[in-house]
Formats: C-alpha cells, sequence, structure tokens
C-alpha cells in the first residue's frame, strides 16, 4: 500500500529527469560530432580567406612552412590515394577469398575457431603495425626491389592491407553467409559446382554487402594515420610511384602536430583544412556503404 | 515548433564549441605572460636567445636548480639577433649566441651601459650524410649544396645527374630537419644564404632518428644532421666531405671530424656558440656562481645533447677569461676566417 502513495508529482519528475538523462547519453555522440564539424569549418574558413579554394584542389604542391608557401593537396591526396589503392589490391582478393572458405568449404568446427582468430588481427595495436612495416616489412621487399627506398608508400600500404584484411572478410563472410539455403541448394540442384555456386550465385547475391565491406576498409584505410606516418615518409609529392617516399593526409596532421605551428596561423589551420577533406571523403564512403548495406539487408527479407 | 528544436540545438551546440574552443586557446596564451609576470619575485636568472644554444643552456640550468632549490632559471628562445636585443636593453642577465656579437650589437649594448663577458662553450657542427652503398658521392661543394637546396631547386632537382653529371640518373631523396630546428635555419642561412630559405620536397622531421634511419635504408638518399648524430650512427650512413673552394681555411674538401671542427676548417658547417653574461648582472653571486657551474658542466652537457665540446684546455682558458673579468668580444669585424678559438683566447692573454 505504501509504494502507491508516492506523490505523482515527484515520479513525473523522477521519469523526466531519467528521460532527458537517456536522451542526453543518446545524442552526446552526435553533439561531439557537431562540435568537431563546427570546428573544422571555422579554422578552414580562416584558412580560405587566404587561399583560393581553387588553388588548395587543383595545386600540385604543398609546402605550407617553407620559403616557397604553395597550398595545393593534390600530393597529400596522391599520397593517400596510393597507400589505400595498395592495400585494398592486398586485402580485397585475400579477404573474400578467406570469407568464401569460411563460409562454404571449411568445416563449423575450423569456422569456430578461425574467425574468431582472424579477427584478432584487427586488435594489433596500428603503432605495431607501423613499426613492423618500416623495420621488417620494408627490408624484406628491398631484397626483392633494391631500388625501394626506405620510406616509401608500397610497404605501409601491404602493411594496411593486411590490417584490413579481417574486416573485409568477416562482413562478406556474413553477407555470404546470409545468402538464404534456397538459392544454394536450387544452384547445387542444377548440377553447379561448388565454384560455381560460389561465382555465379552466392558472390552476385551477396554483392552488396561485399561492396559495403569494401568501401568500410576504404575509408578505414584512408584514415589510417600511424602506419604511414611511421613508414611512409613526409614528403608531400604527386606521384603514383609506389617506391618514393611520399606523405598522406593523416600523417601531414601528425607531423605538424608535433611541431610548433602557432595557433592562428594559417600553417596551424591547414591541419583544419586537409582534416576537414579528409571528413569528407571518408563521411561520404561511409554513407555509400551504410545504403548498400540496407539494400543488402532489404533483399531477402 | 518541433521542427526547428533539433536544428537548433545543432547549431547552439556548434557555437558553443566554437567559442569554447577560442576561449581556450586565449586562455593559453594568456598564461604564458603569467609565468613571466610572476617570476620577477624571486631570484630568478633571466636567459634569451639563439634556440641552437638553448638545449645546453637547458640543460645546465635544469641541473643547476636541481642543486639550487629556490633559484630559477628562465631560458627563452628569441634567437640570437632578438637575445641581444634584449641583452643590450638590460632585459636578461645572459644572452645564448650561436655567432659572435655583430658590431651594430656591440654598438647598442655600449650606448646603453652593458658591459659583457664573451664566454664560448662548445661547437655546433653539421654533417651532409650519404648511405654507405652510395658509392659516388664523397665531397660536395658549398654552390652544389645550394643548388640542391634553395627553393629554386623545389620539383626540379630531383636527380644526383642534375647536381654533378657523372653521378647516376638517379632519383635523389633528401632529408632533413623540420622547419622548427636550429638545424634547419643554420643550414639554410650559411648554405642557402637566408635563414629559413629551403626547398620543401624533402622528408623533414623533427626527429633526428628517423632521419637516420632514412639514410641508413635508402641507397639514394642524402641528408644533413648535427654532427652528434653521426658519431652514434658511423656504421649506418656515410659522410660526405664539404667543400667551400676557400683555401683560406683549410684546402679542398673537409670532413667535420673533431679535429677539424676544432682547427675551425670545417666551414661553413661548424661554428663556436657563446654565452654572453652582463658584468651588471654578475653583481648578483647567484649568476657568478651559475655560470661558474656552466662552464664545469658545457663539455658534458654539449655532448649530450649532440654538440661538439671545446677541448679541454680551451675550456680552462674559458674558464680564466671569466675569472678575469676580461670584458668585450675576442672577435673583431677583421678576425680572419679559419682562426681557433684557442688561438683568440692565447692572443687575449
Amino acid at each position: 500500500m505504501g509504494k502507491t502513495t508516492l506523490p505523482t508529482v515527484s515520479f513525473h519528475f523522477k521519469e523526466k529527469v531519467i528521460e532527458a538523462s537517456f536522451f542526453f547519453c543518446s545524442s552526446l555522440c552526435i553533439f561531439i560530432n557537431v562540435a568537431i564539424i563546427a570546428i573544422l569549418v571555422y579554422e578552414s574558413y580562416g584558412f580560405f580567406q587566404q587561399v583560393s579554394i581553387v588553388e588548395f584542389l587543383t595545386g600540385t604542391e604543398w609546402t605550407p612552412f617553407f620559403y616557397e608557401k604553395h597550398y595545393g593537396i593534390l600530393p597529400l591526396f596522391a599520397g593517400t590515394f596510393l597507400t589505400t589503392i595498395i592495400a585494398i589490391a592486398i586485402a580485397l582478393p585475400i579477404g573474400l577469398i578467406s570469407a568464401v572458405y569460411l563460409s562454404e568449404y571449411s568445416g563449423t568446427r575450423f569456422r569456430t575457431i578461425v574467425k574468431p582468430l582472424l579477427e584478432m588481427i584487427a586488435a594489433v595495436p596500428t603503432v605495431v603495425y607501423g613499426y613492423f612495416a618500416l623495420l621488417f616489412v620494408t627490408p624484406m621487399l628491398q631484397n626483392i626491389f633494391p631500388n625501394l627506398a626506405s620510406f616509401n608508400a608500397l610497404s605501409p600500404g601491404i602493411v594496411m592491407g593486411i590490417m584490413i584484411i579481417p574486416l573485409i572478410a568477416s562482413l562478406s563472410e556474413d553477407a555470404i553467409h546470409a545468402v538464404p539455403l534456397m538459392l544454394r541448394e536450387g544452384a547445387y540442384a542444377l548440377g553447379a559446382t561448388r565454384l560455381q555456386v560460389v561465382r555465379r550465385v552466392l558472390i552476385p547475391a551477396a554483392y552488396s554487402g561485399i561492396a559495403s565491406s569494401v568501401i568500410l576498409g576504404i575509408s578505414r584505410a584512408i584514415g589510417e594515420t600511424m602506419i604511414v606516418a611511421i613508414a611512409a615518409g613526409g614528403q608531400p609529392r604527386l606521384t603514383l610511384d609506389p617506391t618514393v617516399p611520399i606523405q598522406t593526409i593523416t600523417a601531414y596532421i601528425v607531423q605538424v602536430g608535433l611541431g610548433d605551428a602557432p595557433a592562428g596561423t594559417i600553417e596551424y589551420q591547414t591541419i583544419f583544412v586537409v582534416g576537414a577533406s579528409l571528413f569528407v571523403v571518408t563521411f561520404l564512403l561511409n554513407t555509400v556503404s551504410y545504403l548498400l548495406r540496407k539494400r543488402f539487408q532489404h533483399a531477402y527479407e | 515548433m518541433k521542427k526547428i528544436i533539433i536544428p537548433l540545438i545543432i547549431v547552439t551546440v556548434a557555437v558553443v564549441a566554437i567559442v569554447m574552443y577560442n576561449s581556450n586557446r586565449s586562455s593559453s596564451k594568456n598564461s604564458d605572460s603569467q609565468v613571466a609576470g610572476t617570476a620577477n619575485q624571486t631570484s630568478v636568472i633571466k636567459i634569451d636567445g639563439s634556440s641552437t644554444v638553448f638545449p645546453i643552456t637547458e640543460g645546465v640550468a635544469e641541473e643547476y636548480q636541481k642543486e639550487n632549490a629556490g633559484i630559477k632559471v628562465t631560458v627563452g628562445l628569441s634567437g640570437t639577433g632578438g637575445g641581444f636585443k634584449k641583452f643590450c636593453n638590460g632585459e636578461i642577465d645572459i644572452s645564448d649566441a650561436s655567432r659572435p656579437i655583430k658590431s651594430s650589437e656591440a654598438e647598442a649594448c655600449q650606448k646603453a651601459g652593458i658591459e659583457y663577458i664573451e664566454l664560448p662553450i662548445a661547437y655546433d657542427g653539421l654533417a651532409i650524410l650519404v648511405n654507405p652503398e652510395n658509392t659516388w658521392a664523397k665531397e660536395i661543394t658549398v654552390a652544389e649544396l645550394k643548388k640542391l637546396w634553395e627553393p629554386e631547386a623545389q620539383n626540379k632537382i630531383t636527380k644526383w645527374n642534375q647536381i654533378r653529371t657523372d653521378w647516376p640518373n638517379e632519383e635523389i631523396h633528401l632529408f632533413g630537419p623540420g622547419v622548427d630546428s636550429g638545424t634547419f635555419d643554420y643550414f639554410t642561412g650559411e648554405i642557402v644564404g637566408e635563414e629559413g630559405k629551403s626547398r620543401g620536397d624533402y622528408t623533414a622531421s623533427e626527429d633526428d632518428n628517423v632521419l637516420v634511419q632514412g639514410v641508413a635504408t635508402d641507397k639514394n638518399a642524402l641528408g644533413y644532421f648535427g654532427v652528434a648524430y653521426y658519431t652514434q650512427n658511423q656504421d649506418k650512413m656515410k659522410l660526405v666531405a664539404v667543400n667551400d673552394e676557400d683555401e683560406t681555411n683549410g684546402t679542398g674538401a673537409v670532413l667535420p671530424n673533431y679535429d677539424e671542427v676544432v682547427k675551425g676548417t670545417y666551414q661553413p658547417l661548424s661554428r663556436p656558440i657563446f654565452i654572453y653574461v652582463s658584468i651588471k648582472a654578475l653583481t648578483k653571486p647567484e649568476i657568478k656562481s651559475f655560470v661558474d657551474f656552466y662552464l664545469a658542466n658545457a663539455g658534458t652537457m654539449s655532448k649530450e645533447v649532440g654538440y661538439i665540446a671545446l677541448p679541454d684546455d680551451v675550456y680552462s682558458l674559458v674558464t680564466e677569461r671569466f675569472k678575469n673579468n676580461k670584458k668585450g668580444s675576442v672577435y673583431a669585424a677583421d678576425t680572419e676566417k679559419g682562426v681557433t678559438i684557442k688561438e683568440l683566447l692565447e692572443k687575449e692573454q
């Protein structure tokens, strides 16, 4: 009896407080994102007061700290693009083949053991990958390509690929596994071999899921910082040659962050403007990936 | 009404974020000036000047403060010129300098009635280094270094044979310190002719170990560093001798080994560095004790932070000079190139 005599006002008030705190927690992430975007836009605005957006997007030299100042982001984009392409060239085939094997060929026991192990690769800190690229992979590659520079795009690209394999393998495996059994059985009933089923039925059916995993992988590679900051060098250069030192957008931000560019100067603003560019690219990629995944979820429901 | 609320919240968050961000920035600026303001109340030794000398002075100051609680040593880095300006205004007690005082600066001091003792404390030297597998670059002239590093070379001088035609037709990978480094200022000042004037398309890092790693594993690399980094990594890199094409201070190309630096023949990439002590400040006993401590530790500290210590007999001459209150600079406008500190100090005695 005592419980029901609680004053209703206080009860409602409590409810409201709890509701508000739930709302606050769930929207905290959004607030932080809004704050980040606001600061990026604010500092970028200051930057574009001094440098034209055309020069920024089309310039082929990036030397904001030097005597002849150039603010063309293309060399940084080229570096990011190059390492990302190499990473995906490694991660896509290996990741996809692993996914197919785990989903279609291996036994259930093997799968339950190997899949968590594969995902453990993703738990290796990226700084470890960075030094792995610099001190192990690069010297190894130099035995094969004697002209490979000590800082280059190739080695961090490959290591980034290794890092992304579990991401692509795991998400693609989910997508392939989710293809209804009906489709598989139908194909087998027509006398198709296992490889034919995989190539002609499963991969096309799971296409949007696989594509979404690859795009997530690309966006992970573009945003990856530590590996390229350690092993790719620090020289912004407009090239697609993977054997020479380059600099990616993220590595540039690290370099400036470690120095002492005074706040409010254009040198300081450059890290925000390249950060904003990076944000725009990964945001677009993540949106595409999200849309693809949504399509894949709808397909067989 | 509800439709407006969400955009309204977002805009508010954005505005609040920017306002907080800006106030953070300005408050961190204020706190710097507060330190300077409160510093006057205790016993303070004020030092400012060259960023090259800074690591040694800072190191000595740290050790000194450990042993002498209650005395505060502040070390600034306004550059050699900026340091002398403050020094001759009587704002600081000791000025760090990576070159002897200029006659214009000496005049300014004289006008203000500031007398001083000049004390050499170490050598600063830069080494040009290549990979051990590099068989072609054994020596390089200052003019060639300028051609390689000046801003006009950016994206143009990219191959070895553009510097010397009998060098290979291969890409040259450049490594050097970043723009915040004193080494960068020194190199660009001496080689290109103006401090800070450099090409920008090279691997720039404030972390010398990155540069060592770069040169040590890249056949086509060329880099410049403080000499000390070479001493620690002799097996990984190869020195390039530098020829200044001036026969008055050593003929031909010279390697930056200890003897050549001390003799003053490794030019222009080695130089003595100094502290200048105000005579007026020496009336305060803590300043005298600090300078004594500095001279006793300059050798070890300079090695520790990557410079070349003066020979022991020169340190005794310098200590002698300080003890005897020898005013002024041993460098005159007509001081010849290639004269050693030892000769200058002995001549004075």
